[in-house]
């Protein structure tokens, strides 16, 4: 009763389900061209980005993308980061998610079908090996047949170009985190870091297994997202369908032929499980949406040709929504794209999304490249100095987040006293401190605050940073300077 | 339950058998690689278990196929760390310490590995903040006993004070002039009421001005004819707002009548030149740090001191 490709068909009483391999047919069509459009973008932007440069001076990476962990700085083009900005990276990451919930509810499983990087592998390693087994039926025939030295031969050779992928995808992770023409010379001769070989290896193998082996397993088994983004698909999201008004009855054959004759009528389906053959996970759509459907949409190109060539109307199997479904069944115009997508619902994902984007790019247009850190010293909170004076101590972190090497002046503000470092003495104090700052650093000072002890136990104070260069820029930090009790 | 399977028309899959108000759970198999992959990992956790300490038994634990221990850990990278800071201290034991700020590199790492060697050895007497107490020098103030430069620091760490077995330790006495029957009590009062008007803690008067006689016979050797002190006898300032033991009548005449006499130990024996001269820029750097005057002759003994053979790094090389 059930089809032999059902998904769900499973083994009775058994502990644990074989899998069924999976040899989908080469097809071709508008998505599956759009697919290699994706697969080449998606791969270039990839492999190449490492490789960009972009000039920061001389104190500075001149790689475009670079997430220098060793010096915890992440470098995209003109802006950089340092770990306590983390926080764009998180903004980054929720605009990542909104961006994904805002695709999903306009056009469904999108980044499953087209971009996902397990697809995008996928679909590559199922090219090679089309191109070394041949189609559908050739890898059938291959898997069956016994071991012997012809299928040895294509095994190892399908198994090393994968391997040879995985090595590439490794490789070019690592780049990301290192100077990609030092890396790259150093992965040759054989000096890189000991963690970049284990780094390579450890991506090599889950490229090779998950592209080789596990494919459409990782979709339905190990991958969260298909199940989060079943619950954001609603009656308006755009699925792949199977128009079973329109296919239905479906019959093949003898049985199709008799039916023409009686007049009786026939579904456009003509059985011929084309869109079963090219599924990647082995699904039938016919079956209606289901959770191994990632939308690649091949089956639509695989149905379509059929379709042309009996003499019906395309898109048996088609992208549409669950209302377009019951309009075009009821014979109503379908609504407007343009409605559909612009609905409650995406429209406040678009909303979060540009609203977290553009209040990051506002951040990051006005931020001060210049921080003043202060720890007041409370051991001891104060000292007496030979004159009677009390003198507090603050530690004050000085970040540089220039490429380039600047000079502050650091005074204080709000209490009349002298002023000081860990350089110099109490006899040596003035109204302000000078220090040369290196470029993309941070400098820790002493500071040594004194003044008359007569006064309140509590004065607060402002430390003021002022960057002595042409774009000038300050950081002001809030303390206070204590006194003993007893001199109030 | 006996009566056979309970298998789901819709998914044709088998039910657990129970049933929770007509909600059924499907007994779904699980795929053959993820029975595989369970299994892969017990064998792997049990291998683990052999290849590393594990096993309880009654007086330890197993010790593993690879005798790793997080003490072997510790000490090889400790090894690795020295190794790393052996230039660093072949400099440091190089430099003489009056140098040390023309090296503002080499004064930073010094002050933040004096700051380490600090907390080890030195915060059971003058504290974790090196704010002293009584008896024991605040070391973040400007008054000092025996100098403030970095050079005559190093010094007083080096050798201690009135620390017997270190021959070129500083030495000087406070003596006990009440006790040993030096002065007569009522003289000690008058010199105490003295000494207090020399820092304004008091106004001068009758006894005070008795002790005035008192102390330019009898103490003005040390502390100086106007009470400023004498760094070279480490006799401390009288005049100025900090004291080592105390400031108010009641200690400064039981200084007087038991006299006194701190000890710090020579450091020099303990902890190598390197550290020594680490522990005298941090302290330095407290905010009482003075400046570094060359006498009339320094400059030979600096050239000398330059070229001299770093000494062999004693202990502590890693901290
Ligand atoms: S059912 Fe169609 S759209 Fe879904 S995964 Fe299979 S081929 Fe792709
Ligand atoms: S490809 Fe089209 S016609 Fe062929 S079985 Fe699938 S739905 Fe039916």
């Amino acid at each position: 009763m059930l089809p032999a490709d059902d998904l769900t068909n499973r083994a009775r009483n058994q502990f644990f389900e074989k899998r069924r391999k999976v040899f989908p047919r080469q097809i071709d069509g508008p998505f599956r061209r759009f697919k290699w459009l994706v697969m080449v973008v998606t791969l270039t932007i990839y492999y190449a980005s490492p490789w960009l440069r972009w000039n920061r001076g001389p104190h500075a990476p001149d790689q475009a993308v670079l997430i220098d962990l060793a010096h915890r700085r992440f470098y995209m083009f003109s802006i950089e980061i340092w770990p306590q900005e983390f926080y764009y990276v998180a903004g980054l990451l929720v605009m990542a998610a909104l961006g994904l919930f805002l695709v999903t509810s306009a056009v469904g499983r999108a980044w499953c079908g087209y971009t996902c990087p397990q697809t995008v592998w996928t679909d590559l390693f199922l090219h090679v090996e089309r191109f070394i087994d041949g189609d559908r039926n050739a890898q059938r025939k291959l898997d069956d047949a016994p071991w012997g030295p012809a299928k040895i031969a294509r095994r190892l050779s399908k198994w090393s170009v994968w391997l040879a992928i995985g090595v590439l995808t490794g490789g070019a992770w690592i780049f990301y985190f290192a100077d990609a023409p030092t890396l790259f010379h150093q992965l040759i001769t054989g000096t890189a870091p000991r963690v970049a070989y284990a780094t390579v290896f450890v991506l090599t193998m889950t490229t090779f297994i998950f592209g080789g082996f596990l494919r459409e397993q990782v979709c339905i088994y190990m991958c969260p997202w298909p199940r989060i983004q079943g619950a954001m698909l609603d009656e308006q999201s755009l699925v792949v369908t199977y128009k079973a008004w329109r296919g239905e009855p479906r019959s093949h054959g003898v049985k199709r032929q008799l039916e023409a004759a009686s007049l009786s009528p026939a579904g456009d389906c003509i059985d011929c499980l084309a869109c079963v053959a090219v599924c990647p996970t082995g699904i039938d759509i016919r079956q209606g949406p289901q959770i191994g459907c990632i939308t690649c949409a091949l089956c639509i190109d695989a149905c379509d040709e059929v379709m042309r060539r009996v003499g019906r109307p395309p898109k048996l199997i088609g992208y549409t929504t669950e209302v377009d479904e019951e309009l075009a069944r009821a014979g109503l115009p379908a609504k407007s794209p343009l409605r559909r997508v612009l609905r409650q619902r995406t429209i406040v994902y678009f909303t979060i999304w540009a609203a977290v984007g553009l209040a990051m790019l506002f951040t990051l247009g006005n931020r001060e490249r210049l921080t003043l850190d202060i720890a007041q010293s409370r051991n001891p909170v104060w000292v007496r100095l030979s004159n009677g004076e009390i003198r507090n101590s603050f530690t004050i972190k000085l970040s540089n987040m220039e490429e380039r090497p600047r000079r502050f002046i650091v005074t204080v503000d709000g209490i009349k006293g002298r002023l000081w470092d860990e350089s110099r003495g109490s006899d040596q104090s003035v109204s302000a401190l000078a220090y040369d700052v290196p470029a993309d650093q941070v400098a820790t000072h002493s500071l040594y605050l004194a003044a008359p002890d007569s006064g309140p136990q509590q004065t607060p104070i402002l430390i003021v940073a002022r960057a002595l260069d042409r774009d000038g820029g300050q950081a002001v930090g809030k303390a206070r300077f204590e006194r003993p009790e007893e001199s109030q | 339950m006996g009566e056979g399977k309970h298998i789901d028309p819709a998914t044709g899959t088998e039910t657990v058998g129970h049933e929770w108000d007509g909600i059924e759970e499907l007994d779904t198999p699980m795929p053959r690689w993820w029975l595989l992959t369970l299994y892969a990992t017990i064998v792997f956790a049990i291998g683990y278990t052999i290849y590393y300490p594990a096993w309880p038994m009654i007086g330890g634990a197993t010790a593993g196929l690879s005798h790793w221990s997080s003490r072997d850990q510790l000490s090889a990278e400790m090894k690795s760390e020295s190794a790393r800071r052996k230039p660093l201290m072949l400099a440091l034991a190089q430099i003489p310490v009056e140098r040390l700020p023309d090296d503002s590199k080499l004064m930073h790492a010094a002050i933040q590995g004096g700051a380490a060697a600090f907390r080890v050895n030195c915060v059971q007497c003058h504290g974790s903040g090196a704010a002293g107490g009584k008896g024991y020098a605040n070391l973040n103030d400007d008054d000092w006993l025996w100098g403030g430069d970095l050079k005559t620091i190093y010094q007083t760490i080096d050798h201690g004070v009135r620390f017997a077995p270190d021959p070129a330790t500083r030495v000087s006495q406070m003596p006990a002039f009440g006790r040993d029957g030096l002065l007569p009590p009522a003289q000690i009062g008058d010199v105490a009421a003295y000494v207090m008007t020399l820092s304004g803690a008091a106004r001068p008067g009758a006894s005070a001005a008795r002790g005035s006689l008192v102390f330019a016979a009898t103490c003005a050797a040390c502390h100086g004819a106007d009470g400023k002190g004498n760094r070279l006898l480490g006799a401390p300032n009288l005049t100025d707002r900090i004291w080592l033991y105390g400031g108010d009548r009641e200690t400064i005449v039981e200084t007087l009548t038991n006299g006194r006499g701190g000890v710090m130990p020579a450091w020099g024996g303990r902890l190598d030149p390197a550290t020594v001269k680490m522990l005298a820029a941090y302290v330095h750097s407290l905010g009482g740090g003075e400046k570094f005057v060359p006498d009339a002759e320094p400059q030979g003994e600096a050239q000398a001191e330059a070229g001299k053979v770093p000494a062999p790094v004693k202990q502590n090389a890693s901290r």
